[in-house]
């Protein structure tokens, strides 16, 4: 546990919670939330729950992205709400 | 509406926080989790001081998660190959109607389509194989190091969805077929299963490895160790195929033809 590394983690973790789901445009929430994945993966790193880590690295922020840009692409690219 | 659901985010979330108080610290080994209720029995001491006495797997994580916990990572597997099923069945159209619903523009007309398309084909000819040979080496060596069936077989399944994106789903169909990637998910939910059913049939309890050591010719412990390989293998076929499946269905609309 390194306090300034977790801490820097955090905020970028909330910074980016909040714009994906803020962002009108679904593409690039998907691509923040590729973002957020990463973020998460690097804090379960840090934790020392490598395996986690690596999970979240492939299926969050690699393989979920891949597919909801398959869907946006066969659905709309703007958030109606 | 909104505000309500604002009042009641804000609610849970001070809540939340609030119980936060009460945690053990980070790492602390007094803490219940670690620990053990005072005087009783500690799983995870037992994990972390038996687990190699017991399978010979390094690593802690993978022995809980394909050994002690085997029934947990069975039917986890068994979910995502439904969850697998469940968008086949909602998606998958078996006679395509109209030829192309969208206009899509053509990207890779003209000179310089041709240019940009050579470029990624070759990056992705050189990745491709280095990916593939890297996930294989995370499912085989799942016991020793971080890794196991999930993660390789997801990387596994992101090559050929690779393949789909940087050329045409029709490509990556060839490789790896919609025949194929179905009975190869059916394939590792069967060898999970099929591991389970063997110490069964050797009088033994589902999932109890150390029994198969009669058909390996090793020693009990060993037995665990290349019987928690062999259900890794089966994760990451299931894994792997259902991840593609997914692509497959998603980018296309059911129709398997051309993709993204």
């Amino acid at each position: 546990m390194i306090p300034a590394f977790d801490i820097l983690i955090l905020v970028f973790l909330v910074i980016t919670a909040v714009i994906a789901l803020k962002v009108r445009d679904l593409l690039s929430a998907t691509m923040i939330f590729g973002i957020y994945s990463f973020l998460m993966c690097l804090l379960w790193a840090e934790m020392g729950a490598v395996d986690v880590a690596f999970t979240e690295a492939a299926v969050g922020a690699g393989v979920s992205a891949v597919f909801l840009i398959a869907t946006i692409y066969n659905t709309r690219r703007r958030s109606s709400d | 509406m909104k505000k309500f659901a604002l009042v009641a985010v804000i609610v849970t979330g001070s809540l939340l926080l609030y119980a936060v108080g009460d945690f053990p610290a980070f790492g602390d080994a007094k803490s219940p989790a670690n620990a053990g209720v005072e005087g009783g029995f500690s799983v995870s001491r037992y994990y972390i001081t038996e687990t190699a006495a017991d399978t010979a797997v390094p690593n802690i994580v993978t022995a809980v998660l394909a050994d002690y916990r085997g029934y947990d990572t069975f039917f986890e597997t068994t979910v995502i190959f439904i969850a697998g099923l469940a968008i086949f069945a909602i998606l998958r159209v078996a006679n395509p109607g109209a030829p192309d619903r969208r206009d899509r523009p053509s990207s890779d007309s003209g000179v310089e389509g041709d240019h940009n398309r050579v470029i990624i084909g070759m990056t992705c000819r050189l990745l491709i194989p280095v990916i593939q040979l890297f996930a294989l080496y995370v499912v085989a060596h799942g016991h020793h190091s971080p890794g196991g069936g999930f993660q390789g077989g997801v990387m596994l399944g992101a090559s050929f969805i690779l393949i789909a994106i940087a050329s045409d789903l029709d490509t990556a169909l060839r490789r790896f077929s919609e025949r194929r990637y179905l009975a190869l998910g059916c394939v590792g939910i069967l060898i999970y299963g099929g591991f389970g059913l063997l110490c069964q049939l050797l009088d033994r309890h589902f999932l109890d490895y150390g029994v198969l050591h009669k058909l390996m010719g090793v020693t009990p412990v060993m037995a665990r160790s290349h019987s928690m390989l062999g259900v890794e293998i089966g994760v990451a076929f299931t894994v792997t195929s259902v991840m593609f499946a997914i692509y497959a269905n998603l980018s296309t609309r059911g129709e398997l033809r051309s993709g993204l």
